[in-house]
């Protein structure tokens, strides 16, 4: 049988690999991707405790159904202000990035 | 502890999601970056799967996987030129993120695995569908029609808010 800790141990590393890449990257579309890789490890984490804890409800299950399309708007609008970046000052380099107007 | 089929399938799964995302944490090249992370969002679909839930599995396959990874691919081919590879990253600066990545994943492990969680296993039986409907479009004391209605609206202002900042003036 596989424990509970394991999906949590799995969805634990998950969350600093991303919290690592978001720390080190200097690109912004990099930093993103960490980004998404942090709030999949949070889905995880709110689908194994509705399936173990409370399978009769769905919390968890419709907290992470909404996460997921809350997710994709984000990613939207970001990439929208990334590429409204990329346009004025022709990369998208943390270090380059001083002023939030033009 | 017996070797169950189960069991082998989640430490495929497990260690394909690990390596995968540590690789698309740490490779130069931001494209392949974008792929890693695609194979991560599949294992996350595998383990929804392996808990019955399909239907957050195929949600999660045909949203993350599906949508938001090509939206990924075509920023990146938009804004980065060919060959462009990350900088070598300084010395300190790896230092000490590998420093507070591994010490704030030892805290966490730490404290949750001397945490005792009551139920050893879960109780396989397939999610109906018709429930999640149900639930979806209740008003009720446990239904969500408040929250998908919030959802349309929040895409809807996504889709004119990503129209208005992206397009050229």
């Amino acid at each position: 049988m596989i424990k509970m800790e394991y999906y949590l141990v799995v969805s634990t590393i998950l969350m600093f690999v991303g919290f690592y890449g978001f720390v080190t990257r200097r690109n912004l579309l990099a930093m993103l991707i960490s980004v998404e890789l942090i709030l999949n490890s949070v889905d995880i984490n709110f689908v194994v405790f509705n399936r173990f804890l409370f399978p009769e409800q769905l919390e968890g299950f419709f907290f992470t159904l909404f996460a997921i399309g809350v997710s994709a708007a984000e990613t939207a609008v970001a990439i929208a202000i990334i590429i409204n970046i990329y346009r004025n000052i022709r990369n998208i380099e943390v270090k380059n990035l001083r002023e939030m107007k033009w | 502890m017996e070797i169950t089929l189960e069991l082998i399938v989640f430490i495929i799964l497990a260690i394909f999601i690990c390596v995968n995302a540590i690789l698309a944490a740490t490779t130069k090249r931001i494209l392949r970056a974008a792929t890693y992370l695609l194979f991560v969002l599949f294992g996350t679909a595998g383990i929804y799967f392996q808990l019955n839930y399909s239907f957050l599995g195929a949600v999660q396959l045909l949203i993350y996987a599906g949508g938001i990874t090509v939206l990924y691919v075509f920023s990146i081919l938009l804004t980065s030129s060919e060959g462009d590879k990350a900088p070598e990253l300084k010395g300190y600066k790896f230092v000490a993120g590998l420093i507070a990545t591994v010490l704030s994943l030892g805290v966490c492990l730490w404290v949750m695995l001397r945490h005792d969680f009551l139920p050893q296993h879960f109780e396989h039986g397939e999610l109906n569908v018709r429930t999640i409907g149900h639930a979806l479009m209740s008003v009720d004391k446990y239904g969500y029609v408040l929250p998908f209605e919030v959802i349309s609206v929040l895409l809807l202002a996504c889709i004119v808010g990503g129209i208005m900042i992206a397009r050229k003036r």
